[in-house]
């Protein structure tokens, strides 16, 4: 009845998750019971649950995103902490079985559901805003999409309780993977959480793509663009064009574990490196999903607070697409050591270096947007410096991965684990607090607090540097990544610094949280009542802060690239001429996105457990919802509204 | 000529991309473009995987040992016969003509349920036989490409019949029309497809 | 004082004792130098310009339009291209130079080494000498190594970082790798790649020794016994941890390729006796 479900699933007899997990129940419990005393449910029903617009489902995303964000570096800390101890011959505090599960599923969770999780966020919101229209090209699928990310975490975080994660890092390379080597449900919780929120990243990026490339205000041709929409329309193509990979390869991980077919087992033919050349060849696109969207975080950052147009516009385009297109000929770089030979590794060493360029030409462009600016140092800018500075040295030790036979003696070292942490910490964690920050004031209608938020900066900054650092330095002197003990005591020390860093970092996590709380308390003070509180240059600034659900009552007429910028110039062209009074048409609410989810849940947990009855009937009910949804009619709900001209008027 | 039209130039035509958001029907037709090419994705790392592993067959039988391939002719005629009917129920549905419409799908349907109808049959005798999917590689790998387009065709029949009661419940609304549109590119996906099926599996076994 | 201290920074690949780690390290450095050359440019630009155009600064000039230069264009981009191209070079060479499958040239002559990863220990196989070691590597000083690889169980990557490239080991799969220790000496070696449960145990030693010495220790591991064969080959691949070294004194013969080959088994049998239960079954 219960398949391979029973009470031992619960894993009594082991305090850190029982602790960790009743403290997540408890905050849950607590949460669930302050909305339903203070009366909340309709209201987050009707305006959160069941929105389909943009910029609700945007806040949405990045909310999920910090709170795994808090998730995922729990883990970092308690691996952090192991190693801080588990030095000559002492075995820490965290056994190899559950230690493994904990670096698997800290690496999960920061791409899944922090990074990628966060950038669609900000996309979400910002492009629609930016491109002068009223809400992406599917607004009922976009929520979907959002339902089936917020399903394939709360797959995750059941595994915290019930059964356990993956025990083979976080891209389950079989034959580790396989049934023979990992019996248990750890790897099906991974396998299922990622096909469900998968479909659902595949999703928003047909969604923000065909936005994006068919509906952009009139005037706005490609080069009239918005930098960040580029880079999230590269973003996206990439994840339109890399996401089916990786569900097919999951598929067939599943298959080999479910149905003992033979794709990656080591009988009967089967072939793990084709996993591994399939699983990079989504993997590397995926690096450049989430750092495109940081460049143009920056480039917006960089040219609204130097209060000049971004340098090399043109230049930048170019090197956005190329980065996009290079990133799917690299993949091999991921495992030189494998044994391919010298041309094969020779070629994709040299690709990998030829992406380096373009990236290079973007550094040296924002450089040359701050010659001649006049630059407010506000906490976005914090996040540019610094990443521009990070993010160099960042690049420069990935160029060096690159030469094959440097790699044969840094692959999977903490060199390589410091190398990705300060690309992905440097550029895309700090591209999306900057963005962040800087958006804040438009989804909410008041500014973040600027000292906590410059303090929140540093404690980053400094707290990455003293966290990474020491890593590299141990790479060099050959500890490797994933080791639960090592026995050359002399390594300690760095791993004490390297704790230190997490822990400083620790306190920039926590000051978010109180950023968040002291803002909203003191939020009278920080409105932004003109709409524009940074003196913006694109399209989302000349809306009211936050944007009515319909964003652009009457839509801008764009005459070339930073359209809002030169209305402010000339604020007599910025009147609209269009006529005073329209109907505008806005998409009704649907809580389709939750329902599927609630059903993709059900589906998810009873494959993992092997539940046979349940899972079919989770497919019968995402069917049925599907088709109830097909027969909706009337799937637009009308507005009235004032045009801008009456608006400003009041 | 040229002295004419230069003269006309200052009323420009705006380029196709400075117009505004583009109307409904090209939005839903674009978006499903961009889904299919995802789902062509997907069916490109299972080729990928088949090529890699079909000498794989690990003793068992190989794909010269099984495959019939008069009767996949047969079935490749039959589904290409079924996108040429599609078409014309296309036509018909443009036209707002619901006899035809309904006849020229109610044949697409039996055309396409014949289709699969076939490749069950031919799963079901390599597995009476033995040929399993997990006895080798090799098979692991053709059941899986062939089995998920044939997934396809049966979720398209199931799509197809949908369609049948939205339009006898909702008529001919651009809504079921924008579907039905969405509809026709997603069976003639699956005939190019299938194209590459019978090509690389069918024709190139060894 | 100076020399302890200099001896900890100075460890692992930057400590390089043997022709191939040497060539890394030596990559390593320049590849760095290169960059650094622009990287340190870039950064104290990033600062100082950021610094001069700031807000309150009245006598830096702003020019809110200058968003263009065809000159600057063609440098950002030749700059990197440039750089690019140099280390191209050095990557394309690199790879051919230190490919692993390259013998390494020497008067003298090359020692054969079988290696078998195993959960969670290795196995060394000296198919000339007749022996094996588990855990322990011992090889002659001065001499090439000439390695074959292979996994029984899931990947590792097989890595001794003072002698350089690391190279994986996969089931089914033989992976060539050709190393050289200078010195007579000992140096560290273990999987870097996850294995499982007792991947962080699963390391050894290079014991590198005169020529001589390494003679006399084949002639001893002979004496002392122990017989590979299949009944104590799959005794112990049986999944263990920690695993003390050891020694046999005779090899079945072709163990290495009966290994390698013992993929494709007939359908139902199990590979060989993978451990169901997650618990590390003994050795610790």
């Amino acid at each position: 009845m219960l398949g391979k479900l029973s009470w031992a699933a619960i894993p009594f007899d082991q305090p850190i998750p029982m602790i960790a997990s009743l403290l997540v129940m408890l905050t849950i419990s607590a949460i669930l019971l302050l909305f339903t005393w203070k009366g909340w449910w309709p209201y987050l029903w009707s305006e959160w649950i069941t929105s389909v617009d943009h910029k609700r489902i945007g806040v949405m995303y990045i909310l999920l995103a910090l709170v795994m964000l808090v998730r995922g570096f729990t883990d970092a800390i308690m691996m952090r902490s192991q190693l801080a101890l588990a030095a000559g011959g002492a075995q820490g505090y965290l056994p190899p079985e559950h230690y493994n599960q904990i670096f698997s599923a800290h690496g999960t969770i920061m791409i899944f559901f922090v990074a990628m999780t966060f950038m669609v966020g900000l996309m979400n919101f910002v492009v629609p805003l930016q491109l002068g229209i009223r809400d992406v090209a599917f607004p009922v699928l976009n929520s979907v999409s959002f339902w089936l990310t917020a399903a394939g975490v709360l797959l995750v975080n059941m595994s915290l309780v019930i059964g356990e994660f993956a025990r083979t890092g976080w891209l389950v390379y079989p034959p580790l993977s396989e049934l023979a080597y990992s019996p248990g449900v750890g790897v099906d919780y991974y396998l299922w959480a990622l096909q469900i929120s998968g479909a659902g990243t595949l999703l928003s990026g047909i969604n923000l793509t065909t936005t994006i490339l068919k509906l952009r205000a009139p005037g706005m041709g490609y080069m009239r663009m918005p930098i960040f929409c580029w880079t999230a329309l590269a973003s996206n193509l990439l994840i339109v064009a890399a996401f089916p990979i990786l569900t097919a390869t999951f598929a067939m991980l599943l298959l080999d574990r479910y149905l003992g077919f033979h794709f990656f087992t080591n009988e009967a033919g089967g072939n793990a490196m084709m996993y591994i050349n399939l699983i990079w060849a989504w993997g590397h696109p995926e690096v450049y999903i989430l750092i495109l969207p940081a460049f143009g975080v920056f480039s917006e950052v960089i040219a609204t607070f130097s209060g000049k147009a971004l340098f090399g516009y043109r230049s930048m385009v170019i090197a956005t697409m190329a980065i996009c297109v290079l990133s799917f000929m690299v993949w091999l770089h991921h495992f030189f050591t494998m044994g391919a030979g010298a041309d094969i590794n020779g070629f994709f060493g040299i690709m990998t270096m030829i992406i380096a360029v373009p990236t290079g030409v973007k550094v040296f462009n924002w450089l040359f947007t701050l010659y001649g600016g006049r630059l407010r140092f506000d906490a976005p800018v914090y996040w540019a410096l610094g990443f521009m500075v990070t993010f160099v040295v960042g690049g420069m030790t990935g160029v060096l991965l690159a030469i094959p036979p440097a790699d044969f003696v840094l692959h999977n070292s903490l060199f390589l684990v410091a190398h990705f942490h300060n690309v992905i910490i440097g550029g895309v964690l700090f591209g999306a607090f900057a963005g962040y920050t800087f958006w804040f004031p438009k989804a909410f209608g008041f500014k973040l607090d600027e000292r906590i938020g410059k303090a929140i900066f540093w404690c980053w900054f400094i707290g990455f540097y003293l966290a990474f650092m020491p890593l590299y330095i141990l790479g060099l002197m050959g500890a490797t990544r994933r080791m639960q003990h090592y026995d050359v005591a002399g390594w300690q020390p760095l791993m004490l610094v390297a704790l230190l860093g997490a822990i400083v970092i620790l306190a920039g996590i926590v000051l978010t949280g109180v950023q968040l709380v002291v803002s909203i308390r003191t939020r009278d003070q920080r409105r932004d009542h003109t709409g524009d509180p940074w003196n913006g240059r694109t399209l989302e600034w000349s809306t009211p802060s936050p944007p009515p659900a319909w964003n652009f009552a009457v839509l801008p007429a764009v005459n070339g690239l930073d359209p809002y910028w030169e209305a402010k110039k000339s604020p007599k062209s910025h009147r609209q001429n269009g006529p005073d009074l329209e109907t505008i048409a806005v998409p009704r609410n649907s809580p389709i996105g939750f329902v599927l989810a609630f059903f993709a849940v059900m589906a998810g947990f009873a494959l993992i457990w092997h539940i046979w009855w349940m899972a079919i009937a989770g497919l019968i009910g995402a069917l049925m919802t599907i088709l109830a949804h097909a027969w909706r009619v009337s799937d637009e709900v009308e507005y009235v509204v004032a045009s801008q001209r009456q608006r400003a008027a009041i | 000529m040229s002295a004419s039209s230069s003269t006309h130039s200052e009323v420009r035509e705006i380029p196709v991309s400075e117009r505004g958001p583009a109307p409904r029907n090209v939005v839903v037709s674009f978006g499903f473009w961009l889904f299919l090419l995802s789902d062509i994705v997907i069916f490109a790392a299972l080729f990928a995987a088949f090529a890699v592993l079909s000498h794989e067959t690990a003793g068992g039988p190989s794909g010269n040992d099984l495959f019939d391939r008069n009767r996949v002719l047969l079935e490749t005629a039959i589904l290409l016969a079924s996108s040429f009917t599609c078409g014309l129920m296309s036509l018909a549905v443009e036209q707002r003509k619901l006899i035809p419409a309904a006849a020229w799908g109610a044949v697409t349907f039996l055309l396409g349920a014949t289709f699969v109808g076939m490749e069950l049959f031919e799963f079901h005798g390599m597995i009476e036989s033995g040929a399993r999917p997990d006895r080798s590689a090799f098979l692991s790998a053709f059941f899986t490409l062939v089995g998920t387009h044939g997934l396809h065709v049966s979720a398209g029949l199931f799509w197809l019949l949908v369609m049948f009661a939205q339009i006898a419940t909702l008529g001919f609304r651009p809504m079921v029309l924008r579907r039905l549109r969405c509809f026709s590119l997603f069976w003639h996906a699956l005939d190019i497809v299938w194209i590459g099926v019978f090509t690389i599996v069918y024709l190139g076994a060894h | 004082m100076s020399d302890v201290a200099g001896s900890y920074w100075r460890s692992g690949v930057l400590d390089p004792q043997g022709p191939v780690g040497a060539a890394q390290n030596t990559i390593l450095l320049n590849a760095t130098t290169i960059m650094l050359a622009v990287v340190i440019p870039v950064i104290v630009l990033t600062l100082g310009f950021a610094w001069w155009f700031r807000h309150s600064n009245a006598r830096a000039r702003y020019i809110p339009d200058w968003s263009y230069s065809g000159r600057i264009e063609l440098i950002v981009w030749s700059i990197p291209a440039m750089v690019v191209l140099f280390l191209g070079g050095i990557a394309w060479v690199g790879s051919h130079d230190l490919d692993p499958g390259k013998q390494i040239a020497s008067s003298a002559a090359p020692v054969n080494v079988q290696v078998v990863s195993l959960d969670w220990k290795w196995l060394f196989i000296y198919p000339d000498l007749g022996v094996a070691s588990v855990n322990s590597l011992v090889v002659p000083a001065g001499v090439p190594i000439r390695f074959q690889l292979t996994s029984a169980t899931v990947m590792n990557s097989f890595f001794v970082p003072q002698l350089g490239s690391q190279i994986y080991t996969m089931e089914g799969m033989t992976t060539r790798l050709n190393l050289l220790a200078d010195k007579p000496g000992r140096y560290p070696g273990l999987s870097a790649q996850f294995s499982g449960e007792g991947f962080s145990d699963m390391r050894f030693v290079v014991d590198a020794m005169p020529q001589q010495a390494f003679d006399q220790w084949a002639a001893n591991t002979r004496a002392a016994g122990g017989n590979l064969d299949e009944a104590s080959y799959a005794q112990l691949a049986r999944p263990s941890s920690a695993v003390a070294s050891s020694t046999f004194g005779q090899v079945e013969q072709n163990l290495f390729n009966d290994i390698v080959n013992s993929n494709n088994p007939a359908p139902g049998t199990s590979p060989t006796g993978h451990h169901s239960t997650p618990s590390i079954s003994d050795g610790t």
